[in-house]
């Protein structure tokens, strides 16, 4: 191990890449590691094209044993292949740790791996079969995360329990079977990347194990936002992960969990191919596949309750799309389960409703990942759950969680965004020319209500596309007469000299003033910026979160990327139709992006007009409000 | 000044605090004096406004302009003082009364100049800070009454003694061979280098000369009477001098919500400079006059007219940029000494939705 991790310390500066790139071809190494006991050049591979081998990891790490364990994966493909025939599954964020995943998948042992490995590695090939213990070893671990699919507070505590667990596991594997095992693991992976660019599987839950305490509920949250439990959370970076076990994370594919988590999903996504490295830790699924399907099942979908159910088809077709909408949506959803939920026997109502909104909201993410503000609202449904008092009857607990929600709906969306407007129109000056991007319902009703008081200004939407979002409100603002000028995002540089402000809507908010919206957001503000443009954001309190994201990569959405290669009404642009079999390109549709606070003069919420820094503050007494009401 | 002199008495936008201002501070001359008379005679609007809305003797204006004669005394501080006056000469028997009377006499100060932002901060912190006590709910009448003179008249003090405590907190900053450049009159900042000069630092101080009302010539008179060295530099040479500088400190009309400042006409122009020298720009500022406007450039400031002397006649058909006061972006603020401390622009925010939400 020490021997081998000295010639790789070398090329590490200077060949790591970080980005988009395709895998280069494997190149023939003279060099070899000394210390390596498993000379795998010994063993011929096999070629196959198999999609369970991992991908992400950087090549240059692996380069140094690229060639050798080229050789290993070809069986281990085999191996594999045989055991899990599973579609593409998509794969964690291909961040610098490679070999890593050896170390941290040994370490994740259940008390059952456990004894596999050690029967497996006495076995002939110990490369292979250690892959595979790894695999059922994460595939284990991948269901205890996925017993609790709670999010928010309960996932940081799981993660923080799991990153224990799996340390302490660790410790009790000896040193020769972790540096076999992550001599498979990287087998796997430089295989994997030499035979094409798809999609596979890893482990998510073994990210969490070594993540710092720090990182971990991050993580998990990320986890549980941006991909269900079977979806790999975010990886840091390899230097993070350096702390007792020196060797480089790698991802692994995790096909046995995903099976599993396949078994237990409602909604059946089949993975993306050809994904961007950098996004795979990312959920991704191929669109238009599930709707045909969970229409069919509509009427014998037992545990998932019609309105939620209709909610998700509307989630997963796009028919309702926009924070706002979304948000209203799923809580009128929920109160609608929870006016038809009856306590089965023996159960209390505080945990069983609790356990059956989390199914609810594992649902709904399968069918589209949840945005801040969601998740903001379902930690409010579940703090009001938590906090009914035991004394009440069935019935009150359910007509006072109804009311709940109405409230939380009224007082924080409906008469938040009357709070906007009002203090936002104070802004609009007569002869104004007012610049807004997509389209956000926040700002539409304050540019309508400006108008309506007589406020003489002009309007210029920019949009972009491929979901065209600006025309909605184009139409909309016209009809009411406003004076419009509509454009394309490349133009925003151009436009920007003539516009006074700059109105942008938000998706959420967070604590370091980081305006998570709209994708192309962050364009207009960093141009309106530079053209010392003021830039007002506007949003509602409930959408802020203490989060911190300092760029738009470790936690975002991935589209459809079949809408980047069509053009709607241009059949003629048809170059791009089958990017899916071309190896070199990747299609990224991106859903949200960050905006950096530097760019953000103001941001008007319900609680006023505040300055980006004030946006802990806000977030502070918001909590505080919640556990007094 | 013949087109001056009708516009003033013509316009009653004039900011009144301006010209009280001018009066403390203004360097006297034979037109000034001219100027002078007719701008603080009593705005005819604001007497009718105080006589009309209390029906009691006790007119909160006479009350405020007694204070405000001071010229040390800030006009913020006269305000508080002149409130908590009603209170104690109040002759309300319920809490709400009180309260209503209490509203009724700070509108008629917020009224008397509608462009003073410390005026309108400090009475509406005044009225939160008085009237936010919950024990005020539970007691009977007079006793409540009590608490909030006791109250009200602690904030006065507090105000009072705002401008020693900054000079307190500020004399780390000043270091021994440094060079201040100030700007105006600000009477705090004044403190503050009275405070330095009295424990014997060695500093000297450019100052601007700040027309148009050559405010820092007055500033210059007093500093030297404290023997510390003094350059008074035009306001077009503080790009030429800033290179000498160590640290800029200036005072502050209002403080906004964005950590911005609201200040004399040239502020924003001298932070600029130093922003773009890297050279510290500090504040000196009460916390009264924290105030809850949001200010996204020039144009949302209300302007606050001040008549500007050229010395010679200006045609009629040119125009003049009367502005008195600009606004200081939060980007070329270092810090804020204030009486709650050394803060930085972006607690503000955090003060004012402590207080206000």
């Amino acid at each position: 191990m020490d021997a081998r991790r000295a010639p790789r310390a070398v090329i590490d500066p200077i060949v790591r890449k970080v980005g988009f790139f395709t895998p280069p071809d494997p190149i023939p190494f003279e060099f070899s590691p000394s210390a390596n006991s498993l000379s795998p050049v010994m063993i011929p591979p096999p070629r196959h094209s198999s999609e369970n081998h991992d991908l992400n990891s950087r090549p240059s790490v692996t380069s140094p044993s690229g060639d050798e364990t080229i050789a290993v994966s070809g069986s281990c493909n085999s191996v594999l292949s045989e055991l899990f025939p599973a579609p593409m599954l998509p794969a964690p964020s291909p961040k610098i740790g490679n070999g890593d995943g050896g170390g941290i998948v040994a370490s994740s042992f259940p008390s059952g791996g456990f004894d596999l490995t050690v029967v497996k590695a006495s076995g002939g090939v110990p490369v292979c079969k250690l892959t595979t213990v790894s695999v059922v070893n994460a595939d284990s671990f991948a269901i205890d995360e996925r017993e609790k699919p709670n999010r928010g507070g309960g996932s940081t505590m799981e993660g923080k329990d799991q990153a224990m667990n799996s340390k302490q596991k660790k410790d009790k594997s000896s040193k020769a079977e972790r540096r076999a095992l992550q001599e498979a693991q990287r087998a796997a992976k430089a295989a994997a990347k030499a035979e094409g660019n798809k999609a596979s599987g890893t482990a998510t839950s073994v990210n969490v194990k070594s993540a710092k305490a720090a990182k971990a509920p991050q993580k998990v949250d990320n986890t549980s936002v941006a991909a269900s439990e079977k979806k790999g959370g975010d990886r840091p970076s390899e230097k993070d992960r350096k702390k007792d076990v020196p060797h480089p994370r790698m991802q692994y594919d995790d096909k046995s969990r995903v099976e599993k988590a396949k078994r237990r999903a409602v909604v059946n996504q089949t993975e993306a191919r050809n994904r961007v490295e950098l996004f795979r830790h990312l959920p991704q699924y191929e669109h238009g596949s599930q709707l045909p399907d969970l229409e069919a099942k509509f009427f014998q979908l037992d545990p998932v309750h019609p309105s939620v159910y209709k909610v998700g088809l509307q989630y997963l077709s796009g028919d309702i799309s926009g924070g706002n909408a979304r948000c209203i949506a799923m809580l009128q959803a929920f109160q609608d389960a929870i006016r038809d939920y009856t306590v089965p026997s023996e159960k209390t109502l505080v945990r069983d409703l609790t356990a059956k909104i989390s199914s609810y909201v594992s649902f709904l993410i399968e069918c589209r990942p949840l945005s801040i503000s969601m998740g903001n609202a379902i930690r409010f449904l579940k703090s009001q759950i938590a906090k009914l008092p035991l004394t009440l009857s069935e019935s009150e607990s359910k007509s006072s969680l109804q009311s709940d929600i109405e409230n939380f709906i009224y007082e924080k969306i409906i008469l938040a965004d009357k709070a906007i407007v009002e203090h936002a129109v104070t802004k609009i000056r007569d002869g104004d020319v007012l610049l807004t991007y997509g389209s956000s319902s926040a700002v539409e009703m304050i540019l309508l209500h400006a108008y309506e008081l007589g406020k003489q200004f002009r309007v210029v939407v920019v949009d972009s596309r491929p979901r065209l979002r600006g025309k909605l409100l184009l139409r909309r603002l016209v009809e009411k007469g406003l004076s419009c000028t509509y454009t394309h995002i490349n133009a925003v540089s151009y436009i920007m000299q003539e516009v006074t402000r700059v109105f942008l809507g938000a998706s959420s908010v967070l604590s370091n003033g980081t305006v998570y919206s709209g994708v192309g957001t962050a364009c207009v503000a960093m141009v309106a910026h530079s053209f010392h443009v003021p830039v007002i954001v506007c949003c509602e309190a409930f959408k802020f979160h203490e989060r911190v994201q300092l760029d738009s990569i470790c936690s975002n959405e991935l589209g459809d990327p079949d809408v980047i290669s069509k053009v709607s009404g241009r059949e003629d642009v048809n170059d791009l139709d089958a990017w899916a079999n071309t190896e070199n390109l990747q299609l990224l549709n991106l859903i949200y992006d960050a905006t950096p606070s530097d760019y953000v003069s103001m941001i008007v919420t319900d609680y006023g007009m505040i300055p980006p820094t004030s946006v802990p503050v806000v977030v502070r007494k918001y909590s505080r409000e919640h556990v007094w009401i | 000044m013949e087109s001056e002199a009708p516009t003033m008495e013509n316009n009653p936008k004039i900011s009144a605090y301006y010209q009280t201002r001018l009066a403390h501070f203004g360097v006297v001359s034979t037109e000034w004096l001219a100027q002078a008379q007719s701008a603080t005679n009593p705005l005819p609007s604001s007497s009718t406004d105080s006589d009309t809305d209390k029906d009691t003797n006790f007119s909160v204006i006479d009350e405020f302009n007694r204070w405000r004669s001071h010229p040390d005394l800030a006009e913020a501080v006269a305000a508080i003082r002149a409130l908590a006056a009603v209170i104690s000469s109040s002759k309300a028997s319920t809490m709400m009364q009180l309260e209503i009377e209490l509203k009724n006499a700070s509108d008629t100060l917020k009224a008397w100049d509608t462009t003073s932002i410390s005026l309108t901060a400090a009475s509406d912190l005044f009225m939160r800070y008085v009237t936010r006590t919950s024990a005020l709910e539970f007691e009977e009448f007079n006793s409540a009454k009590s608490r909030l003179i006791e109250r009200a008249d602690k904030f006065g003090e507090i105000s009072y003694k705002a401008r020693k405590i900054i000079a307190m907190l500020s004399q780390d900053f000043i270091f021994d061979g440094c060079t201040i450049l100030v700007h105006g009159f600000s009477r705090v900042v004044f403190e503050v280098l009275k405070l330095a000069a009295h424990n014997k630092k060695r500093f000297r101080v450019f100052c601007t000369e700040g027309r148009p009302d050559r405010t820092g010539l007055r500033l210059s008179h007093e500093l030297a009477k404290l023997d510390v060295p003094v350059k008074l530099v035009i306001d077009s040479a503080v790009a030429y001098t800033m290179d000498e500088v160590d640290m800029v400190i200036v005072g502050a009309d209002g403080v906004v919500e964005s950590g911005g400042i609201i200040n004399m006409m040239g502020t924003y122009q001298i932070a600029l400079v130093a922003k773009s020298m890297n050279k510290p720009v500090y504040v000196a500022a009460e916390s009264y006059k924290f105030a809850r406007h949001y200010l996204l450039d020039q144009k949302d400031l209300v302007p606050a007219i001040r008549p500007v002397d050229f010395g010679v006649p200006i045609p009629l058909k040119v125009d003049v940029e009367c502005s008195a006061r600009d606004y200081t972006p939060p980007q070329y603020l270092t810090l804020l000494f204030t009486d709650l401390g050394v803060l930085t622009p972006s607690v503000v925010s955090d003060e004012l939705i402590q207080l206000y939400l």
